[in-house]
């Protein structure tokens, strides 16, 4: 493989796994703090793409669909825990997956009903729709590293979020200790919703700066949740640095899979396997840490 | 006979229970016509792939959210040795999907059973996922259309062929016996020391492991055997709809038949057979009444899993309970 | 004393910073009851979990009947004959009294891989566990569910399940904990008719019955040995005094 090419790769690779990472972050942030866990996670990354989609041609403007598509996203993360999730609190992971699963279900029809089924795709922003030279014989999407570069702020602004602020710190609290938070007299209840809201517009966040640069399509929603399954169980849940960690681990050996089964030995090798080199992976690092790098035992 | 004795199953009434149950099914081709036959032994079908599933769900505790993907397996294992145009040999066939499923969950399931909770639903899903993702997108079997399977497998022994699975009625019969014979050993197995062993793993895994049981080699024999049962389901699949595709492993199937178990009662055997009646029936309902049945489908799943988390065995069982204590 | 049937060197846990368990070296022979007493967060329970397997230790070794056995898992350790109770409460509360001491005495088969008899025809396992809950003074209860039974009935359960496991070595962990004076007694009793044909290592903070019982008893305070030796060594040192018993009641003889 050339320079040039494991460069791009490279870059692919990161921003892929830190794409991931916006969307696993929420999904362990919910289930550490709330013990809930949420198979529905994946249809809001499809919701966002979406909502970025026809928002974007409403009101004519990548950059003015977003901030709608934001806070929309958060409405329905708070409507959401109100109606259904809030029922969910205390009960066996079983009961929780197969109502988020039914949620799946509602959400995908009602995707088909208001949006139909066809693949749609959305225009790269103008601002942004240029490539910077790397070196002199090489230039990189703009777009795509401003993908990167939005997802790492987001990461660090979490981590200031719950390290820094006093919201953080009662989320953590309530994590660890949810009646003596609620006996101090905080509303724990508040805070869950907004963890949950917050989870939920991470996904649907993501879907939306993914949107220009994959298809917007029906299925993208499921096969992103189970990626983010393997991202959590390698990470460990509960491990926002572990979500991290696995994700990055996890786009580059997806898209330097995808590459070199492609180009090992001439032979044109089945190229669809590739798409198995991440569930390879998780297999060998369960043999060795069940609970994931960074996870504690459930 | 002592199993039924043993399992609470109230003896002689369960059997005969069980017998009544069994006679007025096998009435069914002989009263009904071809569309509702099929349709009884795509239920019976379901039943079986529903107590497979609750061997890991109801009885053992594992709960696994890609059960699909051993149905699935066995299915495209008669779809790859059936040759063109030709029928594979049943007697040869059945047993070899059987033994695919099993190994394909014993290969899954040594990985996978070493976790716990939501760990463990999580790996089961990623993993059926896996399989999944192996048929839809490579040329290894037909790709996302599947294969067909264009003569159903002979039941030839020399000259003499017992039954013709070209002939809808025979396949539904075909379906019933292999049903009874399932339930009759699931529930032999669930009396016995092993099933007894499930039962204390589900209870309470730690007090089992330290009386001195390795419950790791239990929950996996569970898991191949739950494979291989399902693998019994998905072969009968193949051959009453003469296709598979990868939805047969896909999680979607997966989710229905959890709900299946759910629905109907989990760690009971009968209630999920129960579940696979009234969820083929209820899909059949919503299909007919809008184009968007899977809105009402989910909300359904959503409704059940918050209200009736016994299902409806448990809910008969409390109303009953109710009843007694009025009258009593 | 012949070679003791379970024996410690240096045992020690650490967990992050904190040392629950430093060095504790002891022993136990057949037919003695070697009690470890201390206050709460002496170690008492890491020390049990260290022995039965339920927790590996960071160092040190503990050798059953001269046998390195350190580090195995607790399934392995039970079926040398090493039986534990808890001091929470750790049945199978859905099934009956006698399910309980069933399924544990269907331990002991070969192999519970069977798949084709019912569970209820091994005679040998039904008499093991009729025999468990005669011993704990049980068998009235027996078709009771277990989630139906009082406390102290539960602890009786408890020790049955034990003993239905036909162990020789015994690591009781405050078997007394929360019964009431009649209860105790009957306990008691039961632990000094176990003595002969076991090995037994007993946790405990009811004074009167580790007086009466043990042939040795080991102090811990702060996760390591402060002192060991006979009941009138214990009771008459000054360092234990001030540890620990001048804080609980004082033992009449």
């Amino acid at each position: 493989m050339d320079f040039n090419t494991f460069l791009i790769q490279l870059l692919n690779g990161v921003q892929y796994g830190l794409l991931l990472f916006l969307v696993s972050s929420g999904l362990t942030l919910v289930f550490g703090i709330m013990g809930i866990i949420n198979v529905a996670h994946g249809s809001f990354y499809m919701i966002g793409a979406y909502l970025a989609w026809s928002l974007a041609g409403v009101l004519g403007s990548f950059w003015l669909a977003l901030p709608v598509a934001i806070v929309l996203s958060v409405l329905i993360g708070l409507a959401l825990e109100w109606l259904v999730v809030r029922w969910l609190y205390h009960r066996d992971h079983l009961y929780q997956v197969l109502c988020t699963y039914g949620l799946i279900l509602v959400f995908e029809e009602l995707r088909s009903v208001l949006w139909g089924d066809d693949v749609r795709s959305l225009p790269i922003p103008e601002l942004l729709n240029r490539s910077i030279p790397l070196t002199d014989t090489l230039s990189y999407p703009v777009y795509r590293l401003g993908i990167s570069v939005v997802c790492l702020a987001v990461a660090l602004g979490l981590y200031l979020v719950i390290q820094k602020t006093r919201l953080g710190m009662t989320i953590r609290a309530g994590a660890s200790n949810r009646d003596m938070v609620q006996s101090l007299g905080i509303n724990i209840q508040l805070v869950y919703r907004i963890v949950f809201a917050a989870g939920i517009a991470l996904a649907a966040f993501a879907g939306m700066i993914a949107a220009p640069v994959s298809a917007v399509a029906p299925g993208m929603g499921n096969h992103v949740l189970i990626i983010c399954f393997v991202v959590v169980v390698i990470g460990g849940l509960g491990s926002v640095k572990g979500a991290l960690i696995a994700s990055i681990m996890l786009g580059l050996v997806d898209t330097f899979g995808k590459v070199l089964t492609l180009q090992v030995g001439g032979l044109k090798l089945l190229p669809e396997l590739s798409s198995m080199t991440v569930y390879v992976l998780m297999a060998v690092i369960l043999l060795w840490r069940p609970e994931g790098l960074f996870g504690k035992k459930f | 006979m002592n199993a039924f004795r043993n399992t609470g199953a109230n003896g002689l009434a369960g059997i005969a229970v069980l017998a009544a149950v069994v006679v007025a099914l096998a009435l069914v081709p002989l009263l009904a016509e071809k569309f509702y036959v099929q349709f009884f032994a795509k239920i019976l079908i379901m039943g079986i792939f529903a107590m497979s599933l609750d061997l890991l769900l109801g009885y053992t505790g594992l709960v696994s959210f890609g059960h699909a993907a051993f149905y699935g397996v066995a299915g495209y294992a008669l779809a790859l040795v059936t040759p063109q145009y030709q029928a594979a040999n049943f007697w040869t066939s059945l047993p070899l999907a059987i033994a695919v499923s099993g190994l394909v969950a014993l290969a899954i399931g040594f990985f996978v059973v070493r976790m716990h909770g939501i760990y463990f639903i999580m790996v089961t899903l990623a993993f059926a996922q896996m399989l999944f993702f192996l048929f839809y997108d490579t040329k290894l079997a037909g790709g996302n259309d599947g294969i067909y399977i264009d003569v159903r497998p002979v039941a030839k022994i020399g000259d003499w062929q017992p039954f013709n699975l070209d002939n809808f009625a025979h396949v539904y019969y075909l379906v019933l016996v292999l049903f009874v014979a399932v339930y009759v050993l699931l529930r032999v197995v669930l009396a016995s020391p092993f099933g007894r062993v499930l039962a204390g793993i589900k209870a309470n895994e730690h007090r089992m492991q330290s009386l001195g049981y390795a419950t790791f080699r239990y929950k996996l024999a569970c898991f191949v055997l739950a494979g291989a049962t399902a693998g019994v389901a998905g072969y009968l699949a193949a051959v009453q709809f003469g296709v598979v595709n990868p939805e047969m492993m896909g999680w979607h199937l997966s989710g229905a038949v959890m709900m299946m178990v759910i629905l109907g009662g989990m760690g009971t055997l009968t209630g999920p057979i129960l579940g696979a009646a009234v969820w083929m029936l209820l899909e059949l309902w919503f299909q007919g009444l809008t184009k968007h049945w899977h809105l009402l489908m989910g909300g359904f799943i959503v409704l059940t899993s918050l209200l009736l988390p016994k299902g409806l065995i448990g809910l008969f069982g409390d109303l009953l309970h109710r009843l007694a204590k009025r009258n009593g | 004393m012949a070679e003791p049937v379970l024996r410690t060197e240096a045992l020690t846990r650490h967990f992050g910073g904190l040392a629950a368990v430093h060095a504790v070296s002891l022993e136990v022979g057949m037919g003695q009851l070697h009690a470890v007493i201390g206050p709460n967060g002496a170690g008492k329970s890491t020390l049990t979990n260290l022995l039965s397997g339920d927790l590996p230790p960071s160092s040190g070794r503990v050798l059953l009947r001269g046998e390195d056995i350190t580090g195995l898992p607790a399934h392995r350790i039970s079926q040398r004959g090493v039986g534990r109770s808890y001091q929470k409460t750790n049945i199978f509360l859905p099934f009956t009294v006698f399910e309980n001491c069933r399924l544990a005495a269907q331990s002991r088969l070969p192999t519970s891989m069977r798949f084709l008899r019912p569970a209820t025809a091994y005679r040998e396992v039904n008499d093991a566990a009729g025999a468990a809950l005669v011993a704990a003074g049980l068998e009235a209860r027996a078709g009771v569910p277990a989630a139906a039974l009082s406390h102290g009935e539960q602890r009786q359960l408890e020790i049955a399940m034990t003993l239905a496991t036909r162990p020789s070595v015994l690591l009781l962990d405050e078997p007394l904990a929360g019964m009431g004076a009649e209860e105790s007694a009957r306990m008691v009793a039961l632990l000094q008719r176990l003595r002969e044909g076991h090995a037994i290592l007993l946790i405990e903070h009811d004074m009167d019955a580790v007086f009466s019982l043990a042939d040795t008893l080991t102090v811990m305070v702060n996760g390591t040995v402060l002192e060991s030796g006979t009941p009138e060594q214990i009771r008459s040192s000054p360092a234990v005094q001030e540890a620990y018993l001048g804080t609980e009641e004082v033992v009449h003889e």
